[in-house]
């Protein structure tokens, strides 16, 4: 096939690509835009194979390539059945490291395989540099996510951030040498090194917590990855997707970052709320105002509510209790009540988490709404249940200016008629400031473990009726 | 550098088009872009396949690598979008 065909395909591709992406701005036409974009890969990987370059390539080439391509599609396929989507972030950022991986080695691929022009040398140590760092960040994050390996703290020593800009300079410093000199295998080899060492640095300083934000700017990086082996390779459609990744990356980063109004930089350097601020002591606030109820005194608040507003944040996922609060909120349907759910941007651990496991859950996703959507209507809310959620309701963010979070979006749930907080104690969540809402005049708390508070509260809710 | 200029400029003009798409879609479904743009990114596939054909030894093993990762990432990022999306539902 002639170069002038392949190109003209996969120009095609990344067409399919656009439409794809454009396909996810609404749940309707979600699924087939991800099929487009499946359709276009297909497209360019088939017009890649029929290459004279590769097709004239001889058995053993071949061979070699279906051999990647059938081990690789089956590590895949199985990943993406076994997954459960509490554990998506892990497997996104999986995802992300192996796309870095493969950019990098490509990289060094035609750094070995070929005799690079200045212009594709800097764009191979483009290539490796963020390839690398994607690579050991992403691994690094998914360790943090999982719990294995590293603290969920972020891990800070001092002298770091200089360290981090020396790394910095030693891997540009390579890239020079490398440019200067191609045949240096050695130089890409350090770069590399350096870049993986940089990757885990720069991504251990930050929270567990804060993981939304690392997954969102891993993403970007191997976006950008991709971008640069588009540069090496002289490719368009590598140029065209990468530069789309990197985009979608940036935007979801910023996003996580408003929603937590922190700047990226201080979610880089894992500097949250420092410790040595006066915050106010969690006993004067919770003292002798907290009330406690019970699962048959919520049902008889229940029995007469019109509208009832369910806030879940992560603590709802670990208890696995999604499929109980949507039979609840089942039960309370068909008793004509107004049931919704507030999705705050960083209820769970990564951006637009919380609507896969309600959506999981079979939750109507017209029922999941916007912090924005949402905010204006707990005015008119009879009752908000909070399940697993903490310092995404807390008031203080709207009006002790003092406060660690001051300033951050939350859901006004405490304009509602009544609050319910689901929840096993009265600890902190990961801000570590005590929450002003558990003590509010319409706040009851319900103290126990999510699914069973809820699983309690259906029954009650029942017996009433 | 002949190639430089247009290839960049391919880039500039695919990062608008990508903040204009991606600026679109809900927060509702943001994790499904996620997976699904981590999916497309494996078109690095592509590389790897040019480097696994090639006569020298050391590019083909550092190709068959590449293209081991960039499948998973293909594979496995449109099957679990695909998989996530179909569970939005709207019920009648």
């Amino acid at each position: 096939m002639s170069t002038v065909t392949i190109d003209l395909i996969y120009l095609v591709a990344s067409v399919l690509f656009i439409l794809g992406i454009r396909g996810l701005t609404h749940p309707r036409t979600a699924v087939r835009g991800n099929m487009l974009g499946a359709a276009g890969m297909l497209l360019a990987i088939v017009a890649t194979l029929l290459d004279s370059q590769v097709f004239g390539s001889g058995a053993s080439g071949f061979g070699v390539i279906v051999a990647g391509v059938v081990l690789g599609a089956a590590i895949g396929a199985v990943l993406a059945l076994k997954i459960q989507m509490t554990a998506m972030p892990e497997m996104v950022a999986v995802l992300n490291a192996f796309g870095g991986g493969a950019s990098a080695l490509v990289a060094g691929a035609v750094l070995v395989g070929t005799e690079p022009t200045a212009q594709a040398t800097v764009a191979i140590v483009a290539s490796g540099l963020i390839g690398s760092v994607t690579f050991t960040g992403s691994l690094v994050a998914f360790d943090k996510l999982r719990g294995l390996l590293l603290p969920d703290a972020p891990v800070t020593f001092p002298g770091q951030q200089p360290l981090n800009f020396l790394l910095g300079l030693v891997a540009l410093g390579f890239g020079a040498w490398l440019v200067i000199d191609p045949s240096t295998t050695t130089a890409y080899v350090a770069l590399v090194a350096v870049g993986s060492v940089l990757g885990v640095l720069l991504t251990i300083s930050i929270g567990g917590a804060d993981m939304p934000v690392a997954i969102a700017l891993l993403n970007s990086y191997s976006g950008l990855a991709a971008a640069s082996t588009g540069f090496v390779l002289s490719n368009d459609i590598l140029i065209i997707t990468g530069s789309l990744v990197g985009a979608s990356g940036i935007i979801l980063t910023r996003i996580m970052c408003k929603a937590m109004n922190r700047s990226l930089a201080n979610v880089l350097v894992g500097a949250i709320a420092a410790t040595d601020t006066k915050t106010e002591d969690a006993d004067t606030v919770y003292e002798g105002r907290v009330k406690r109820t019970s699962a048959e005194e919520v049902a008889m608040l229940l029995d007469t509510a019109k509208r009832v507003v369910m806030v879940p944040g992560y603590g709802l996922a670990v208890s696995q209790a999604q499929h109980q609060l949507r039979d609840l909120a089942t039960v309370l349907e068909s008793r004509g009540v107004e049931v919704e759910y507030a999705i705050h941007p960083v209820a769970g651990r990564m951006p637009g988490h919380m609507n896969v496991l309600l959506a999981e859950a079979d939750v109507d996703y017209d029922k999941l709404k916007e912090m924005d959507q949402i905010n204006p209507t707990f005015a008119q809310t009879d009752v908000s249940i909070v399940i697993g959620a903490n310092d995404i309701v807390n008031p203080d963010a709207r009006t002790n200016p003092k406060s660690p979070i001051a300033g951050m979006p939350i859901l006004d749930v405490d304009k509602s008629t009544s609050v319910i907080v689901i929840k096993r104690s009265l600890s902190p969540g990961f801000a570590g400031i005590p929450n002003p809402l558990f003590a509010g005049d319409n706040t009851l708390m319900l103290f126990g473990d999510g699914k069973q508070a809820v699983l309690d509260l259906t029954v009650a809710v029942k017996e009433n009726g | 550098m002949d190639t430089f200029i247009p290839l960049l400029t391919i880039f500039m003009l695919a990062v608008f088009v990508g903040f204009e798409v991606i600026t679109k879609v809900p927060p509702l479904l943001h994790t499904p872009l996620m997976s699904g743009s981590n999916a497309i990114s494996g078109i690095t596939v592509i590389g790897a396949i040019l480097s696994a054909a090639s006569p020298n030894r050391l590019t083909v093993i550092l190709g068959f690598a590449a293209l081991v990762l960039a499948t998973i990432n293909v594979v496995g990022g449109f099957m679990v979008t695909n998989r996530m999306l179909s569970m939005f539902r709207k019920k009648d």
